[in-house]
């Protein structure tokens, strides 16, 4: 990159003295883009590329729930063949978790975010970082080869031995999945890299926003579970190519150990997907209650415990499967130390807003949506840790709804509230607040009428992965597929707000919110640099000093 | 808080401030904060190696367990010989890397390239080694999984050459480098000299491990032979026959591709007194076939690492012939120096889990 | 659609029918935790909604930001929720042990064979049926194998779920308490046919149940009827549409109106890619040695496996019988 081994040089601009550079304006072309090395056109390269495949896996989410507005009692009547509606669910799953949930907050927000909450010019490994995207495009490659090669229908789970015997490219699919879990290990040892080495004077561990606590949690899960799915994906590979009969039970391998590996990996993916969304929530309810974060403390210490925690549980996806006793019993155990430090988190949140300021701007409401809805699905967490409740939830439909509740309900609303939340710091625009609280309640409501049957339809004994189902289920069934349209037009509407905001929104200023993190201390949008010398650090939730300027429209901090 | 950190977009600022060297990525403060960097992000990285291999030490350790008698018949298959000689060749490869950084850091060129060199020379030979011990292993059916076939004395070999497979690309490799070493002798380029030198010796190191290899394999072959395998073996003994009959047979084994699907559930159920011996139980795709697919899959792995070390050292060697390394700047001969002692750590793990343990 | 979470118990609005022992334990632990729930979610949503609407922005009123850390109430929400979390566990872990201790005495042992994409289950006495029986009151034990894939062993009215995993024996017991007809699904994802991979499940009292038993054992006597009565007990049903049943969608070819007709071959090890006629040689082929044999359009169709050693030559024989008796039944149209 010419800018960085040559640098331009440049008069010393003034964000109010005519033409202005920032990270957006700095340099232009398509590979100025392209083979750019700041984190920042990083993290919006990302972003248009999660959100794509964020509207794919959507897609592929309503030609579920419209399968399932019928019974289909005759399977070769029925809309999707018995095949079609397999490929449909597994390649929903797949790209959901490996293309969207898991590059979304860390990849698009966090490495926008990082290097400026820290106060550092990027990150430890700008090329590395520029790698990590490229292997994300080539991992999404490999899936769409899967998609459109049509007949991927393993689950996204690919267990063994069916996913030796499927006829589909499974081959590729988990090749894809080998790449972006390099792609998302590199991603994390930037951050652990950027974070321990990098921070400016008077940045210490405990004034980084909790964002960033988050943000290095979820690195740490990254680069100790990824490696783990790697092999496993390698492994099924060569299963496929050579027969290797490690996960294959003709062969006396053993499918449970596949599960065990997958697992392995998986059940802290589910931790790489929610932690930094918690991280978000943190930011979140302290700028706009005005107000610093409650116990501060406990929320770094419950995102580290999570993330240690979250290794030691991935047994608990396999109550069923015939561990021994004794094994299955330790995993439930162990789950339940999970569910303390996320309770924790949720009632710090709410005890961030007592006495506090509360503005209900589109961030917020997306932040107490998400409260809301992680609360439901964290409680319903309890049933399926519990061992004699899961022998009957176990594989039904009470799992979707929980885990949509988590995975949806949480980090997809946390995603967007932080994207509403940043999305002026980001884009320099502001968005029409009205129209992204309307997408946030026609989300809420959408969503809740989409899942709350689900739990429902789960007790009473549907199970999952089922393209027919018994006609007594079909009105839990409708309901849901009418939320899940709601919902669809609720994120559209998020979609319209933010594009009309591009083009019509007014100039953002610096800090429209009144946060008290140092990515307000920049412009928006911030300049190529982020931060000409190391800045000066202070408490990130102390807004004794931040006042309102009317005239600016922007919060500014006292001197 | 205070006015330093208002918006200041300008970028150039810091070259004020700081001298920014060449070798120096813009957004690091000093040379020590980006060696800090560079080293933290290379340990965590041997971490997730670690856990990458972990998976298959984990895959080992559970088969093992669940089938000892598998792993003590198979690995009487495995040539000790080879493997020590391999153990040796990377212990001194180690060795020639941790000088290589000392030279690094003393801005010894050219005792950097030679060691940088050395080490690709010991990388080359051991792969030349690990190519006869799999071709061997081929030519006789000892093939992962699904694709083993069943041992039995006095089989056909394979005419197959896997050997002259295995060895195209060092051979197309090692035209390419003398190619190259006769254009920087006619440009007469030092730089070039400097690079062709080492990659041209590292190739001729690929056929030296080839041919040390089999005089090894030769060696094993005729003097303590391998167990002979089939249901006339009396329990794990080795037998006194010799047991690979080198001539040529002119059919291949063939290879069953379907498996019977008969054996799904039986295969588990079997029990020792259903069977005449041990070996019979043992010596089948569903048993030292599994065996079988755990060693070609670690030391794979393993291989692809060692071809990955070869990549970045040649790399290293390019730079080191551009004289861009001194006492303040050698941190990737640093990182590759860790990230080679590692794959050299794996494989000591390796060899005796493989090799040795009976 | 009301919740009546007390009212009825035996069908209430979250689970259906209690038919087993366990059942009355599961859906108890179940309620409490919902209760639990209900005690945790009002109070944060109240609390949430209170602060929202009290400190809300407006002129006039600027909140404080001291409000930062009480050690007391956040040890206090910290240490609660850890007995309450413990005391779920331990709850949980009763229920387990009492489905996982070994049942009593006396069990009606009954071996489950799950493979794609149905069950059968055989009885003491040696006889098999696609749908399983049970005698009431009495515990009956599973031991279940899969001949494929993964597979689960799901009867919700029961709240038993078994994973079935090629390769190993997996065992499930239950007490029915309910007489009557319930689902039993398979619950581990196993391809195409999955959603239809159901059967029924009766609860019977011992004389229906025996009476059940020894009509089971007996083969029909006519031809075509113990054709028909193989194929829907040895997993035919599942892939080949016969007459007016079976799976349609199945991946297997139909058998209607195919008897006597030419049928084209891929090439394989042993045919060169001709044709032969759909006879009893070709039927016991089929059965006995599917790879041999493809029939053209059905190259990918899964992978029927051998019936070798589970039917005798005579059973073959009433099959091909039963094939011939559907030469004017037509399958309707494949989508």
């Amino acid at each position: 990159m010419s800018v960085v081994t040559n640098p331009v040089t440049m008069p010393a601009t003034h964000p109010e003295a005519g033409k202005e550079d920032n990270y957006l304006t700095h340099s232009s072309g398509f590979l100025s883009w392209a083979l750019t090395l700041d984190h920042k056109r990083i993290g919006m390269m990302y972003l248009v590329g999660v959100m794509s495949a964020f509207a794919l896996g959507g897609v592929l989410a309503l030609m579920i729930r419209l399968h399932l507005w019928t019974p289909n009692l005759e399977p070769n009547q029925a809309w999707l063949l018995n095949k079609t509606y397999n490929q449909v669910f597994t390649l929903h799953g797949a790209v959901m978790v490996f293309l969207f949930i898991i590059p979304s907050i860390p990849a698009a927000l966090g490495n926008f975010l990082l290097p400026i909450m820290l106060g550092t010019k990027d990150v430890a490994f700008p090329r590395l970082n520029l790698g990590s995207f490229y292997l994300w495009i080539a991992g999404a490659i490999f899936f769409l080869f899967s998609l459109f090669a049509t007949g991927l229908d393993t689950g996204w789970t690919f267990y063994t031995p069916y996913s030796i015997e499927s006829q589909g490219p499974v081959i590729a699919a988990t090749l894809g999945v080998f790449i972006l879990g390099f792609s998302s290990i590199f991603t994390g040892l930037n951050f652990i890299v950027t974070i321990n080495t990098m921070r400016p004077p008077g940045m210490t561990w405990f004034r980084m926003p909790l964002f960033l606590w988050a943000v290095y949690s979820t690195s740490i899960i990254q680069v100790l579970a990824t490696p783990v799915l790697g092999i496993t994906m390698l492994l099924l590979a060569a299963e496929k190519l050579l027969g290797i009969g490690i996960f294959d039970s003709r062969l006396n391998g053993d499918p449970i150990a596949f599960q065990h590996f997958f697992w392995f990996y998986s059940h802290p993916a589910v931790y790489i997907m929610i932690l930094p969304a918690m991280g978000i929530i943190s930011e979140l309810m302290s700028v706009h209650s005005h107000k610093g974060i409650f116990g501060y403390r406990m929320i770094a210490y419950s995102s580290v415990a999570i993330a240690l925690f979250g290794f030691l549980v991935w047994g608990h996806h396999m109550f069923t499967s015939g561990m021994a006793d004794v094994t299955t019993i330790v995993f439930s155990a162990l789950t339940f130390t999970v569910s303390i430090p996320s309770a924790i988190k949720v009632f710090n949140w709410i005890g961030t807003m007592y006495q506090g300021t509360v503005s209900l701007n589109t961030p917020m409401v997306y932040a107490l949506a998400f409260i809301f809805l992680f609360t439901i699905g964290g409680l319903t967490g309890l049933f399926l840790g519990a061992l004699s409740t899961d022998m009957h939830l176990h594989a039904t439909y009470f799992v979707i709804a929980h885990f949509h509740y988590v995975m949806m309900g949480g980090t997809l609303i946390a995603f967007l509230g932080g994207l509403f939340h940043w999305w002026p710091k980001m884009t320099g625009k502001m968005f029409n607040d009205f129209g992204g609280i309307l997408s946030a309640a026609i989300v809420f409501v959408g969503f809740n009428l989409t899942f709350l049957p689900q739990f429902v339809l789960g007790t009473r004994g549907m199970p999952r992965r089922y393209a027919s189902y018994k006609p007594e289920f079909q009105l839990l069934h409708q309901l849901s597929t009418i939320g899940a349209l709601m919902l669809g037009v609720g994120l559209l509407v998020a979609l319209l707000v933010l594009l009309h905001s591009l083009f019509y929104g007014s100039k953002a200023p610096k800090n429209p919110w009144g946060g008290a993190t140092l990515e307000w201390e920049c412009s928006s949008p911030p300049p190529h640099d982020n931060f000409s010398s190391a800045p000066t650090v202070g408490d990130p939730y102390d807004f004794s000093k931040i006042e309102y300027d009317p005239k600016t429209g922007s919060y500014f901090k006292k001197k | 808080m205070t006015t330093a950190v208002a918006p200041a977009p300008a970028d150039q600022e810091h070259d004020a401030h700081h001298e920014h060297p060449a070798w120096l990525a813009h957004h690091f403060d000093d040379a020590e904060q980006q060696f800090d960097a560079g080293k933290l992000g290379m340990w965590i990285f041997l971490v997730t190696e670690v856990l990458f291999f972990s998976g298959m030490f984990c895959a080992y350790a559970l088969y093992r367990n669940r089938n000892p008698e598998v792993f003590e018949f198979c690995s009487t298959f495995l040539n000790e010989k080879l493997g020590a000689i391999n153990t040796g060749v990377l212990l001194f490869s180690s060795l020639t890397m941790a000088w290589a950084v000392r030279a690094s850091q003393l801005k010894q060129t050219k005792t950097l390239i030679g060691m940088l060199g050395a080490t690709l020379g010991c990388a080359a030979m051991f792969l030349g080694v690990k190519a006869v011990e799999y071709s061997h292993k081929w030519s006789i059916g000892l093939f992962p999984g699904k694709f083993y076939v069943s041992q039995i004395e006095g089989a056909p070999h394979s005419t197959v050459p896997y050997l002259w497979y295995l060895s195209i690309p060092a051979l197309i490799l090692l035209v390419g480098f003398v190619l190259y070493y006769v254009y920087a002798f006619v440009a007469a380029s030092k730089f070039h000299l400097r690079v062709a030198g080492p990659l041209v010796v590292a190739a001729l190191c690929f056929f030296g491990g080839v041919k040390l290899g089999q005089i090894l394999e030769a060696e094993e072959s005729h003097g303590d032979s391998h167990a002979a395998a089939g249901s006339n073996a009396h329990g794990h003994e080795h037998s006194d026959h010799d047991g690979h009959d080198h001539a040529k047979a002119a059919l291949a084994p063939t290879v069953n591709l379907l498996g019977e699907p008969e054996t799904v559930l039986h295969d588990v159920a079997v029990s020792p007194a259903e069977t005449n011996t041990p070996d019979s139980n043992v010596n089948q795709k569903g048993m030292a076939g599994l065996f079988f697919s755990i060693y070609y899959c670690m030391t794979g792995v393993h291989a692809f690492h060692i071809l990955g070390g070869m990549a970045v050292i040649t790399w290293l060697i390019v730079k080191s012939a551009r004289h861009e390394f001194h006492s303040k700047y050698f941190g990737p001969v640093d990182n590759v120096g860790l990230y080679w002692h590692l794959v050299d750590f794996i494989w000591i793990y390796l060899f005796p889990l493989l090799y040795l343990i009976t | 659609m009301i919740p009546t979470f007390l009212a009825d118990i035996n069908d209430t609005f979250w689970f259906p029918k209690q038919a087993s022992t366990f059942a009355h334990d599961v859906d108890w632990l179940y309620n409490a935790i919902v209760y639990i729930s209900v005690a945790f979610f009002v109070p944060i949503v109240a609390a949430m909604i209170y602060f929202t609407v009290k400190y809300r922005e407006r002129p006039g009123y600027k909140g404080s930001i001291e409000a930062l850390h009480n050690t007391t109430i956040e040890v206090l929400w910290s240490v609660i929720p850890t007995f309450i979390a413990g005391w779920i566990f331990w709850q949980g872990l009763l229920g387990y042990l009492d489905m996982q201790s070994p049942p009593p005495a006396g069990t009606e042992d009954i071996k489950v064979i799950a493979k794609k994409w149905s069950w059968n289950f055989k009885y003491p006495n040696g006889a098999e049926s696609p749908d399983l029986h049970v005698p009431i009151g009495r515990p009956s034990k599973m031991i279940m194998r899969s001949e494929d894939v993964n597979h689960g062993f799901y009867v919700p009215a029961f709240r038993v779920k078994r994973d079935i995993i090629p390769g190993r024996f997996h065992y499930s017991w239950f007490t029915p308490t309910l007489e009557g007809t319930y689902d039993l699904f398979c619950s581990e994802y196993c391809g195409d046919n999955h959603s239809t991979m159901n059967a029924k499940v009766y609860v019977e009292s011992e004389e229906a149940y025996a009476k059940f038993l020894a009509e089971a054992i007996k083969e029909p006597e006519d031809i075509v009827e113990r054709g028909k009565w193989l194929y829907e007990r040895k997993g035919c049903k599942t892939c080949h549409y016969a007459g007016k049943e079976g799976s349609a969608a199945g991946p297997g070819p139909s058998y209607n109106g195919s008897w006597g007709k030419p049928v084209p071959l891929v090439k394989g090890a042993d045919a060169s890619g001709k044709e032969t006629l759909f006879d009893e040689e070709y039927v016991l082929n089929s059965i006995m040695d599917p790879d041999r044999q493809r029939r053209k359009g059905y190259e990918g169709a899964g992978n029927m496996q051998s019936y070798k050693g589970q039917l005798k030559i005579e059973q073959v024989e009433a099959l091909a019988a039963f094939m011939k008796s559907l030469e004017s039944e037509t399958p309707p149209a494949k989508k």
